[in-house]
């Protein structure tokens, strides 16, 4: 999918996605996501939780920046609540993938043989299903819940991070100088960790800067559904889900939540992008 | 593509299909604890949980369970519903013709869309034209198909009556009925697939105009049009079927969740209540067509190289 064509060092990577306005936006909009994640409740304007049924579906206003909710709650407070729950599904989900993806890919790349066979076979066979039906699937073993739908989604994730690892490594194996590690009796493990990971690392973070993105959309989609964020904790998903039912009294609700979540996959998308376009790989394609 | 190739390119899909049928099967064995006592629920008796696991063979050795479920699959039988206890098939059949309408209606979409944005931005690099493409199709590739089917119904059946909210209707009671039906979850479902489409599009177009062949045919005079329709659009088009193919495997999942959003009672409503009530032999059925589906169209995809290239056949 992609090949790596220049190595650059992490500080020119850095410079090169600041420089640009749209990728430091981005990055911005993401430290300012982990910032709310972190310290929601010391800046939330009004408390989440809090109902009051005598101020449903207010509009917007300067005591509610972004109206009220079906139980009056205040929409910008819980937005901001939500901010932990879009940085930690798809740190979840992108965790596992990793887990899995990362060493089978790195060790079929450098060794092939049963491994590769075997989890190459594996991964096909998965990426056969429609990622949100291999989802459901599991969600179906496990059970409904956040934890175990961005559980689900990593494991749907791994063969498309473990077939981007393997090329990655495939490529970089052939290079003279894992060769002439391996001749002076490098071990597989040493080899792996000193030779290759530092030099896939920018596919590697390409791929997973996307995938932060598409697992958000995966958790709002399952959350939407009723089988991820289960009330009263909210997800961006979870209040399109109220805002859809109350779409009738009151169309604007479906906005808040959207607008962040598109934002926040634009963001990780940008970032993805620079990423690429710095290190020299080629356009997603 | 040469006889043999297609003959190895069928085994290979079978080979994958067979091992999704083991992962179907297996979906049931690894369910945490006894599968009876969870599929049965909370507060089942025991004769229930009996009941359930003769009903489906679980007290069977493992091996056994899998000859007999597999054996079923290629005679077409999937087993009954938990929850209704029809046929598995048969409640398949009746919902799958309003997912498979919109999932191709979507296709259609994304295809008249994202190929005409793509071939105009392509074509006129670095224009306003070329930039709104762009643009619009970043944001397109950000936003959830629910999201944007909630905002579709807002703007155009909510705040504008002019097309239904929810449901869907058969095309047997009249095209018009049918198609006011379609348009939203159509068009909420196939934008996403329409940007990615425009995008790779234009990168193809843009690719093809620097070849030489093109600026030979250019200098013996081409027409604008000849040299789009001859050069251009045949070129750019195996790697645009390449991303239809990969698409349509995620149209196929986004329609789940617009069906929820316009209540429209397909396959994706069905697996979703099925994950719910934990009714495994419907999921397991659904899994199995799922995967039949993007198995068939990387098939066809594939074969359509071939079509389209002449250079693949002899590959």
């Amino acid at each position: 999918m992609t090949t790596a064509t220049r190595r650059s060092r992490p500080l020119n990577v850095i410079s090169v996605i600041v420089r640009r306005p749209a990728s430091a936006v981005a990055v911005g909009f993401v430290l300012l996501l982990v910032f709310l994640a972190v310290a929601g409740p010391l800046v939330s304007p009004h408390d989440p939780e809090v109902q009051d049924l005598g101020n449903r579906f207010a509009g917007l206003s300067s005591t509610h920046l972004l109206g009220t909710d079906e139980f009056g709650r205040d929409v910008t407070s819980r937005i901001i609540q939500a901010a932990r729950i879009a940085v930690t599904a798809p740190l979840i989900s992108v965790g596992v993938a990793l887990l899995i993806g990362l060493p089978l890919g790195l060790w079929a790349g450098l060794r092939r043989g049963v491994v590769d066979a075997v989890a190459g076979r594996l991964a096909d066979t998965i990426l056969s299903l429609p990622a949100l039906v291999g989802a459901l699937a599991i969600v179906a073993v496990l059970g409904p819940g956040l934890v175990n739908a961005m559980l689900a989604v990593g494991i749907i994730f791994a063969p498309g991070l473990f077939r981007v690892v393997r090329g990655a490594t495939l490529a970089v194996a052939e290079e003279t100088f894992v060769e002439s590690a391996v001749a002076i009796g490098s071990s597989t493990r040493r080899t792996l960790w000193v030779h290759i990971l530092p030099n896939i690392a920018a596919p590697l973070l390409v791929q997973v800067t996307i995938l932060m993105g598409v697992a958000l959309l995966a958790e709002a989609s399952l959350s939407f559904i009723g089988l991820g964020v289960q009330p009263p904790d909210a997800s961006w998903g979870s209040m399109l889900k109220a805002a859809y039912t109350n779409q009738f009294d009151s169309p604007f609700s479906v906005v808040p939540s959207g607008v962040a979540m598109v934002l926040t996959v634009l963001a990780f998308n940008t970032i993805g992008d620079s990423i690429r376009d710095a290190v020299g790989l080629r356009r997603r394609t | 593509m040469s006889p043999r190739m297609i003959i190895r390119r069928l085994g290979g899909s079978l080979l994958v299909l067979w091992l999704v049928s083991i992962l179907t099967f297996l979906l049931v064995q690894l369910i945490p604890g006894d599968p009876a006592e969870v599929i049965a629920g909370e507060n089942a008796t025991v004769a229930e949980v009996a009941r359930i696991r003769t009903e489906l063979g679980l007290d069977k050795p493992v091996l056994e369970q899998y000859f007999n479920w597999f054996t079923g699959v290629l005679h077409g039988d999937l087993g009954h519903s938990l929850s209704t206890n029809r046929s598995v098939v048969s409640t398949i059949a009746e919902a799958a013709p309003a997912t498979l309408v919109i999932t191709t209606m979507a296709l259609l979409v994304a295809v008249v869309i994202g190929v005409s944005a793509g071939v105009a931005a392509g074509l006129t690099q670095g224009s306003w034209v070329d930039r709104a493409v762009s643009t619009l199709a970043t944001l397109g590739i950000a936003m959830p198909s629910f999201w944007l089917a909630m905002v579709l119904v807002s703007l155009f059946a909510l705040t504008n009556p002019w097309l239904p909210a929810t449901g869907y209707v058969d095309i047997r009671e009249g095209f018009g009925v049918w198609l006011s039906h379609v348009v939203l979850p159509a068009t909420a479902l196939g934008l996403a697939t329409a940007a990615e489409l425009a995008r790779h599009t234009r990168g193809c177009v843009a690719d093809v105009l620097t070849r030489p062949y093109v600026r030979t045919a250019r200098a013996r005079g081409a027409s604008g049009a000849w040299l789009v329709r001859k050069h251009i659009l045949r070129n750019s088009a195996i790697p645009v079927v390449t991303v239809l193919g990969l698409q349509a495997g995620r149209l196929f999942g986004g329609v789940i969740v617009v069906e929820a959003v316009f209540g429209i009672s397909g396959l994706g409503s069905l697996a979703i209540n099925s994950v719910l009530q934990r009714n495994y032999p419907m999921i397991q059925g659904y899994v199995l067509l799922s995967a039949v589906i993007v198995v068939l169209i990387n098939l066809i995809v594939d074969l359509a190289y071939g079509w389209i290239n002449p250079k693949v056949r002899t590959a």
